[in-house]
């Protein structure tokens, strides 16, 4: 098994990421036609825009509905589960659900583990730790598989390895599995499913994600699209599940919008080749299935998000991953450049309360606030105003009461606080500001030349001769239609 | 690099016009007050004039009040809420006097329009007070169209442009859709569209300082997709895009500008209509 080197290539910090990302011209033109793709596709799926708004409402509303009863629901679903059969086991952190899973591989001697896709499973690093006591965990999803060979990590929460393109996977088949494979697309998924199958009735256990839990009937939701996830949670005698406890919703009727929602979203599709409910393991007149399934339900900071009305909207995520598709930062680093499992804006949102937000501090400001995320995000989470809140919690004085968001303050400067506070003085006293104006107005020969990071893209500004407030005082103390003397 | 994904992918991104919202709009006024934004002040002010020469020619009597500077948004977007609401709290008893505000940008005016009343969420009479401003707030192009109903007049040669649409204006304010009506009633004036129409220019206000490689690549590309695009020069109604679209042509030593929409009207319908 390879040892996953996570991303020691990259630079350290976000902005020196990006900055090796922008100069990398082929990682760019593969975002950029990926995405470009990817937005043409969902406009596509959602062409009445009426039917669109409405049902992005609706799915707002559902989640935001799951969310405010979510302590009864999870109770619920706990009840319903294991009514089903079905184990339900709970933990805080990441290294809880680890020990966990690694507790249930061992009670069964299991030394392979195949896994179907999880972005849960990429939180926990579980790869990574199984591997450290002599699991293998394979990674089944084509594009998991794939940046699994290449000791990387996903770039997009739906499309792992979509900052790589055909040739890249040909060489990367031909490197790792001695396998000589063409460019054809076809040919490299046919090689990838060879290998897989054989792993798949190999495998003592299967590992799945779960994109909704449904706590009336006890049911986990898995959409897919490669026959992965019905084959790892069905073919191994184990199965767990593990996924965020935001992920509960009452009933199946909840379910068809977010489905229709999420399929839309995140690939165009109108729904998934694959949707699997899984209600409980094997029953004794049935020929598959695993003979036991467990579910892990994961905090990892959810509940501190929970507690704050505003950030808990980061918890309607279904993980579509159209805000990445849409965003103009993430198309061009890519997503490894945000250096953290969820990448683009909704791991913009997400990370903080995960890992801290003094761990990922650049992340609020790496956005021009344009809002292309909040326009498509399916169920309404106001990206662009959670950013803004995180950028007002990343500059909040230390003695500032007990932030509400883990990590915050790690921004706070007292020289930038005082130059916002002498703006504040420029701005709020029209005496100050109009001799600011007559300054710049008068001295503008002398504008530097040099403007900061300003002055990397542009020429300095000068000011023009005269400013507004000069020009509009002159016309209209001679225009036809007065304005009055102010 | 970048001409390469222009021929790859064009216009693969713009997305379907946001949706009217169902705003409600005044008889036209006899006065309004002008709020020129700070940028336009000190970098743009004949595109300030131009929009109290295109609002006198429909017959109204602008104000520009000389107490005002900057709508609060630097600090609001920078994460400073209180420095951004001593601003904003100044700028809300100038404009208290009732008259409809009039912004030549549409992120200035999404200030007014929404962002006050999250600055003031939690002071009753203020919120009052900030509801009440949003309520008379109208973007340049929006009051020209839908309060002022113009009818332009175009006495000018035959001429390409290309349409850029700052963000906010283009989610907050429908400055898209607005400018686009009032470009049409330009008979010799033809709009093309550019590659990745909708896509952010890479201003941000601090964005672009703050992360300026990033910033650097969006404003190449949407330079880059502008030149491109067959116009004669571009036409936005925000001047902070505005400043961030030239400085950077400038830079590259392209002699392709951007205008306000403002001076461009004027330019071609100004006079007695």
């Amino acid at each position: 098994m390879n040892q996953r080197i996570p991303v020691t290539e990259l630079a350290s910090d976000f902005k020196g990421r990006a900055r090796e990302a922008l100069a990398d011209s082929q990682l760019r033109s593969n975002f950029r036609t990926a995405m470009d793709s990817l937005m043409r596709k969902r406009a596509d799926a959602f062409s009445d825009e009426d039917e669109r708004e409405g049902l992005r409402e609706l799915g707002n509303h559902i989640r935001a509905r799951s969310l405010s009863n979510l302590p009864d629901l999870l109770e619920q679903l706990e009840t319903k589960l294991t009514a089903n059969g079905i184990k339900v086991h709970w933990a805080e952190t990441v290294e809880e659900a680890n020990e966990i899973v690694h507790g249930l591989i061992e009670a069964h001697d299991g030394r392979q583990v195949v896994k179907g896709k999880s972005m849960v499973s990429e939180e926990m690093e579980m790869n990574d730790y199984l591997a450290d006591r002599d699991i293998e965990c394979l990674e089944s999803d084509m594009g998991e598989y794939i940046v699994q060979l290449d000791n990387e990590k996903p770039s997009h929460i739906i499309m792992p390895a979509i900052h790589k393109n055909a040739r890249q996977v040909s060489a990367l088949f031909n490197e790792k599995l001695g396998e000589h494979v063409s460019e054809d697309v076809d040919e490299l998924i046919q090689t990838g499913r060879r290998i897989l199958r054989r792993k798949f009735l190999e495998a003592d256990v299967g590992v799945s994600g779960v994109n909704f839990a449904i706590a009336e009937t006890g049911t986990l939701l898995l959409v897919e699209n490669e026959g992965n996830g019905r084959m790892s949670t069905t073919s191994p005698p184990v199965h767990i599940a593990v996924t965020g406890i935001e992920k509960v919703v009452s009933n199946l009727r909840d379910v068809v919008p977010l489905v229709s929602l999420l399929t839309r979203s995140a690939l165009g599709q109108p729904i998934t080749t694959y949707v699997n409910l899984i209600s409980g393991p094997r029953k004794p007149d049935e020929l598959d299935g695993p003979e036991e399934v467990h579910l892990v339900l994961l905090d990892n900071g959810r509940t501190g998000a929970f507690a704050d009305a505003q950030m808990r909207q980061t918890l309607n995520c279904i993980r579509c991953g159209a805000c990445m598709n849409h965003c103009p930062v993430y198309t061009r680093v890519g997503g490894h450049t945000y250096g953290e499992v969820y990448p683009g804006p909704i791991g913009k949102i997400v990370t903080p309360h995960m890992v801290g937000l003094d761990k990922v501090p650049d992340h609020p400001s790496a956005s021009s606030l344009c809002g292309a995320c909040g326009e498509v995000c399916p169920v309404k989470i106001p990206i662009p105003e959670l950013l803004q809140r995180l950028r007002q919690e990343n500059v909040q004085a230390p003695d500032h009461e007990p932030a509400a968001v883990r990590g915050a303050g790690s921004k706070y400067s007292r020289k930038e606080r005082m130059m916002w506070r002498a703006w504040v003085m420029l701005n709020t006293r029209p005496a100050f500001y109009k001799l600011f104006l007559w300054a710049a107005t008068r001295f503008r020969a002398l504008a530097p030349k040099k403007a900061g990071p300003w002055t990397e893209n542009h020429s300095a500004p000068v000011p023009a001769a005269r400013s507004l407030h000069d020009l509009a005082r002159d016309h209209l103390k001679n225009s036809p239609i007065r304005g009055e003397k102010s | 690099m970048s001409e390469l994904f222009y021929d790859a992918a064009p216009n693969a991104t713009r997305v379907a016009p946001a949706r009217e919202t169902e705003r409600r709009y005044p008889d036209k006024p006899a006065e309004v007050s002008l709020f020129g934004t700070c940028v336009v002040d000190l970098f743009f002010p004949e595109a300030g004039l131009d929009a109290i020469r295109l609002l006198e020619q429909q017959g109204i009597r602008v104000h520009f009040p000389q107490q005002q500077s900057c709508c609060g948004q630097p600090a609001w977007t920078s994460g400073y809420r209180e420095e951004a609401r001593a601003v904003a709290l100044a700028q809300l008893d100038l404009l208290d006097d009732g008259r409809p505000v009039v912004v030549p940008s549409g992120s200035c005016a999404g200030m007014f329009r929404h962002h006050y009343l999250e600055l003031f969420a939690e002071e009753p009479e203020n919120l009052r007070r900030a509801e009440d401003l949003a309520g008379r707030t109208f973007e340049l192009t929006e009051f020209l169209l839908k309060v002022c109903k113009v009818q332009l007049v175009d006495r000018g040669e035959k001429h390409k442009i290309a349409l850029h649409t700052s963000c906010t204006a283009r989610r907050e304010m429908n400055t898209h859709l607005h400018a686009r009506e009032l470009l049409a009633q330009l008979d010799n004036v033809e709009r093309i569209d550019h590659d990745h129409e909708s896509e952010c220019c890479g201003f941000g206000g601090t964005f672009s300082v703050r992360m300026p490689d990033i910033s650097g690549a969006m404003v190449l590309d949407k330079t880059t997709a502008l030149r491109q695009s067959g116009a004669a020069e571009a036409i936005s109604a925000d001047c902070g895009c505005l400043m961030n679209i030239n400085g950077a042509l400038e830079k590259q030593q392209q002699a392709f500008r951007g205008r306000h929409l403002a001076s461009f009207l004027w330019e071609r319908c100004g006079g007695e209509q």
